[in-house]
């Protein structure tokens, strides 16, 4: 791992007497890619805002570089933001947009200028410089968003849902696009969304945020594979959750049957919360599954069949790749890797609520 | 097919006849009336000795005197009020809305009744001289005087500044400021390369909406003014009402007009050259 570069130490944070980050903790290392993920209120945009300036925490410290940043003007930080309406001035052309923060730092016609031509380039919009902002569509002002923002050279480019407006597929493209440019420059981008998908394509790290708490930090596979509580694991993907007793080391008792698994160390006789991903469950004859049901429902989503499986008084959710008839008799079986085992919420403030 | 929109054209424009009417009669007409009246003598020949008359110095003067008083109220007005503007920008919420109310209130009251109270604040035992006296300071002069008729001014046209400003300044996304700042621009340099530029048609309409009625009016320059300081309004109204010489009253209107329309005018192109601007590919 880098360098450490910005540190968010104990941060408290309510409007109107909401708590919105409580006793928050958050060290961001150089040339990293951050996502913060979590629903609508989760805190993850006063983050961005915290780190950007815009806001300042009640209690708590921000570190930037070894140095507290926590009270210091947003003009005066070393990070620039890709606003989520893009927010350009619609009263410059492109080139005097993104010109605007180096002409107020007092760069040279020449130095401004071979900027612009660098900075189209890398969003694909080389030849745009005299263009009306108004006239551009939401992607072409996005990209010119972002280059008004890494032309003053940022150490964190934070953007705060920068896509969530554009349609699918042009969605995808930025995407990719985010990711090059970040290759590109080497420097830390803090990328907020709402979007599971977007943050385990995009990052290095997924934050992933509930309710102003950090529900768990790690890698896309780290999040997806192996979530810690209940919440992630619905948050990010699809899942069967089911709740579960934990009889001893590798062996757990779910719906009248036990089970067995590869975890260790919860004890015994304790409660847990259970983890089976769509995909993980294999269809098979209803003599040779370890539960036995029918099938409710099959649905095509284009590369997997949804189907529903009412087994053991549960709907599973099962992903397969050939189709089954409704109605058949199934059996249901579960490799014992393939099952995730996550303690019980210790306080109500960690429950699991479902994503909007 | 296309005699049918012909047809809905033609009977939409049916529904504009009233307003139509309404411009000929109470618009056009009394226009011509005073243009004809200005351009006339008394025998009702055609003449431009009413306006070669308006040309001389004491005319002059009046005319100069209005339009520079004009021009510095507008200025206060604006001074005052772009800062409470963003002021209101920044709270949005009910007391945002109470505050801006009650900057409106002097548009629910009579001006004549304001203007009015004014003078009992400004004459020479009135309240501001009570209150200096009361601290043993010296009397200061101010009734009578063109200090006196650019407070009535500010005071009854404030609200004229504020309205169009208020909504232009509120227009300007919180997240565009945020940008600006975010990319180096402290206050000052907000202030003077995003707000400023982006609220430009409400200044301009809002000078307009001031200049206009101050460069005209004649109830606050009376009133606060005695006959000491003498402006275009009240000589148009002393013309028409004391000395019945309607031909040099109109006369005098027409010149007022010319500044009326080249004011708007300019209000137009700063409108056009927005639009002209964005429309550049």
């Amino acid at each position: 791992m880098h360098k450490e570069l910005l540190r968010l130490e104990r941060i408290n944070k309510s409007y109107d007497g909401r708590k919105i980050l409580e006793d928050l903790d958050l060290t961001i290392h150089e040339n990293e890619f951050v996502t913060l993920l979590g629903p609508s209120g989760c805190g993850k945009t006063t983050i961005l805002r915290l780190i950007g300036g815009f806001e300042r925490p009640d209690s708590g410290k921000i570190w930037f570089d070894g140095q507290d940043i926590t009270s210091l003007q947003p003009e005066k930080r070393q990070v620039n933001t890709v606003f989520q309406k893009y927010s350009l001035f619609s009263h410059m052309d492109v080139a005097e947009n993104i010109a605007f923060g180096l002409k107020l730092k007092g760069k040279s016609r020449n130095y401004i200028r071979d900027k612009i031509k660098y900075a189209l380039k890398l969003v694909n919009l080389d030849g745009y410089e005299h263009a009306r902002v108004t006239q551009m569509s939401g992607g072409q002002q996005q990209r010119i968003a972002i280059a008004r923002a890494i032309v003053n050279e940022p150490k964190v480019l934070l953007l705060d849902e920068p896509l969530s407006a554009l349609d699918l597929k042009l969605r995808q493209n930025m995407q990719r696009e985010l990711v090059k440019i970040k290759r590109e420059l080497g420097i830390t981008f803090v990328f907020v969304t709402h979007d599971q998908e977007e943050a385990l394509s995009m990052s290095d790290t997924v934050v992933v945020m509930n309710q102003g708490w950090i529900q768990q930090i790690g890698t896309p596979e780290n999040v997806y594979n192996e979530p810690e509580n209940a919440f992630v694991a619905d948050f990010i993907g699809d899942s069967n959750i089911i709740d579960g007793i934990m009889i001893k080391d590798k062996l757990v008792h779910i719906l009248g049957r036990d089970i067995p698994c590869i975890n260790t160390g919860f004890g015994e006789e304790a409660p847990v919360d259970v983890q089976i991903r769509p995909e993980d469950i294999q269809i098979c004859a209803p003599d040779q599954g370890q539960f036995q049901g029918i099938i409710k429902q099959v649905v095509f989503k284009g590369t997997v069949y949804d189907i529903t499986v009412l087994a053991a008084g549960f709907e599973w959710l099962v992903q397969t790749i050939t189709g089954h008839e409704q109605g058949s008799e199934v059996g249901l079986r579960l490799a014992p890797a393939n099952i995730q085992i996550m303690a019980k919420p210790a306080s109500e403030d960690e429950e699991a609520v479902s994503d909007e | 097919m296309n005699e049918r929109i012909t047809a809905q054209i033609s009977s939409h424009r049916f529904l504009a006849l009233p307003f139509i009417l309404w411009a000929m009669f109470f618009i056009v007409l009394p226009l011509f009336f005073v243009l004809g009246t200005g351009l006339t003598n008394e025998a009702g020949d055609v003449t431009l000795a009413n306006l070669l008359t308006v040309l001389q110095s004491e005319y002059l003067r009046a005319l100069g005197l209005s339009v520079e008083l004009a021009l510095i109220s507008t200025f206060i007005c604006l001074l005052l009020a772009y800062p409470l503007c963003l002021i209101l920008k920044a709270k949005r919420d009910k007391r945002g809305l109470l505050v801006f109310l009650l900057f409106l209130l002097p548009l629910w009251m009579n001006s004549l009744l304001t203007t009015m109270a004014w003078q009992t604040i400004l004459e020479k035992h009135g309240l501001i001289n009570m209150f200096l006296s009361y601290l043993g300071l010296p009397a200061v002069h101010l009734i009578n005087t063109p200090a006196a008729i650019i407070i009535g001014m500010v005071y009854n046209f404030l609200p004229y500044m504020v309205l169009p400003l208020y909504v232009s300044l509120s227009r300007i996304d919180e997240s565009i400021v945020e940008a600006a700042r975010d990319l180096g621009a402290n206050f000052w340099r907000t202030l003077r390369h995003v707000l400023l530029p982006l609220s430009l048609p409400g200044i301009v309409s809002g000078c307009t909406m001031v200049f206009i009625p101050a460069l005209t009016t004649f109830v606050i320059s009376a009133l606060l003014g005695g006959n000491k300081v003498l402006l275009v309004g009240n000589i148009i109204e002393q013309e028409f009402t004391a000395a019945y010489d309607w031909q040099l009253g109109s006369a005098l209107s027409m010149v007022l007009m010319v500044f009326i329309i080249l004011n708007i005018l300019l209000e137009a192109f700063t409108d056009n050259g927005e639009h002209r601007k964005k429309g550049r590919p």
